[in-house]
């Protein structure tokens, strides 16, 4: 079977499991969102043996990803921010086909022109030139968003080990990167290539990790020590997340509204 | 004739406090953020901190709203004794919670960048949050209650697009659906949070 033939397949097995997960979620436990505001329902399949997992990643976090986010931050501004910058613009290379997908052309050709002026006058991404040039950055975009655009729903929300949050949409998405989707793993480990090797893949990836919990180090300490559910609170803000980029709502908080609120008054 | 006059008069004096006190959302955001940042910038104890952002609290958020709103479904099956216990639990909470959220900045930088109106009851305030050497820039968007225009309240915050009451709510809702639709489980939680 060529290449084609398989991401056909893939493609058909991918949109029949979102469909059938989704109207499989429809009884189960959690509905996370309702139905007359725009979002989708998602459905927490699994409860019991996500919590375990983010239990075991909380833990996982404490003893790793807390301690070398702190570390990171101890590096000068600029340092953190070249790395910032050179991560998000390798971000790029997932984000422009992507732009193409959804049919954001416009974003695909200010993303493809950051993408070629930072990775050379930004000497590999580290500093953002391309915005000195009026070409503003926007939001990243992947194929589980992508798959969202084209219609599909979320499927089960699990949590995935050191991974964290996802849902069967955005796994598959996830999946897409891994077979042919990405550049960068093209270029780093599915190609020998002279000029890189399957590390630099792997420590760009744990490096965007590390960079967006440094990022982020009081909002989850804030969270953790308000929060009565924490597992709770992190899947509403995982599926709101993913929700408002999907449908690419940043600037239109309106959209966001609730029935709920309108209700409150004949309380 | 003169009751007639008296009355005349009495309801363009009413009017006109109308009027004067309408306050637009934005100020409303602008005249917190700048108590509540020389509240934080102060030599205050932290004690006495918590006792002044409460106070903003208390004042300019429509705390008993968004209480019956993080209820969601439940807010109709539960009855009056238990709607007052709850309201007085998510007060506390509330203020609790937000107060140990605010208290670790030191000196936010908030800047009011415009505002737009959703229908009579509701008005969006957007505004960011500036950046520090440790955090990006974040954008905060205030959900103001509008219905009486003299007295806007505040009744969410969405935080670089997520809703900080939805969030809640769904918080909340997971630890009653997880008992089996009974609140106490949720009263329960409240307390145990209040006394940590």
């Amino acid at each position: 079977m060529n290449m084609k033939k398989l991401f056909s397949v893939l493609v058909i097995i991918t949109f029949s499991l979102i469909n059938s997960l989704a109207i499989a979620g429809d009884d189960g436990k959690i509905e996370i969102n309702g139905k007359n505001n725009g979002y989708v329902e998602a459905n927490d399949c699994f409860e019991n043996f996500n919590r375990g997992i983010f239990a075991f990643n909380q833990v996982v976090d404490k003893a790793i990803f807390k301690p070398l986010a702190k570390g990171y931050r101890m590096f000068p501004q600029p340092i953190r921010s070249g790395t910032s910058n050179a991560l998000s613009n390798l971000s790029n290379v997932v984000t422009v086909p992507n732009n193409v997908l959804q049919g954001q052309f416009k974003d695909a050709g200010v993303n493809t022109a950051r993408f070629i002026i930072n990775s050379t006058l930004g000497i590999a991404g580290i500093f953002d030139v391309a915005s000195y040039y009026g070409l503003k950055k926007s939001d990243n975009e992947d194929y589980g968003q992508t798959l969202g655009v084209w219609g599909a729903g979320p499927g089960c929300y699990f949590v995935l080990p050191v991974l964290g949050p996802t849902t069967v949409r955005d796994s598959i998405g996830s999946i897409v990167n891994l077979v042919g989707g990405d550049a960068w793993y093209n270029v780093t480990v599915v190609n020998d290539t002279q000029y890189f090797s399957e590390a630099d893949y792997y420590i760009s990836r744990i490096l965007d990790g590390i960079d967006f919990r440094a990022k982020n180090l009081e909002s989850f300490d804030s969270l953790e020590k308000s929060s009565v559910d924490l597992y709770a609170s992190v899947r509403s803000l995982y599926l709101q997340d993913r929700y408002r980029k999907i449908k690419n709502i940043d600037k239109t908080t309106n959209t966001l509204s609730d029935d709920d609120w309108e209700e409150l008054d004949s309380q | 004739m003169k009751v007639l006059k008296f009355f005349f008069f009495f309801t363009i004096f009413i009017n006109s406090i109308n009027i004067t006190f309408a306050k637009e959302p934005s100020e409303l955001i602008n005249g917190i953020v700048d108590e509540a940042a020389s509240i934080l910038s102060s030599e205050d104890p932290v004690e006495s901190k918590i006792i002044k952002l409460n106070a903003i609290a208390e004042r300019s958020v429509d705390i008993n709203g968004i209480g019956m709103y993080t209820l969601g479904k439940y807010r109709k099956t539960i009855d009056e004794e238990q709607k007052s216990k709850y309201q007085k639990l998510f007060r506390s909470y509330f203020l609790k919670s937000f107060s140990s959220r605010l208290v670790d900045y030191t000196n936010p930088r908030i800047n009011v960048v415009s505002q737009k109106k959703i229908n009579d009851k509701y008005t969006i305030v957007n505004s960011v949050l500036e950046a520090t050497s440790k955090r990006p820039q974040v954008k905060i968007d205030w959900r103001i209650y509008t219905k009486n225009p003299e007295r806007p309240l505040i009744r969410d915050l969405i935080v670089e697009g997520l809703s900080l009451a939805r969030t809640q709510k769904e918080e909340f809702n997971s630890i009653i659906q997880n008992n089996d639709g009974d609140i106490n489980a949720l009263f329960k939680t409240l307390e145990e949070f209040l006394i940590k």
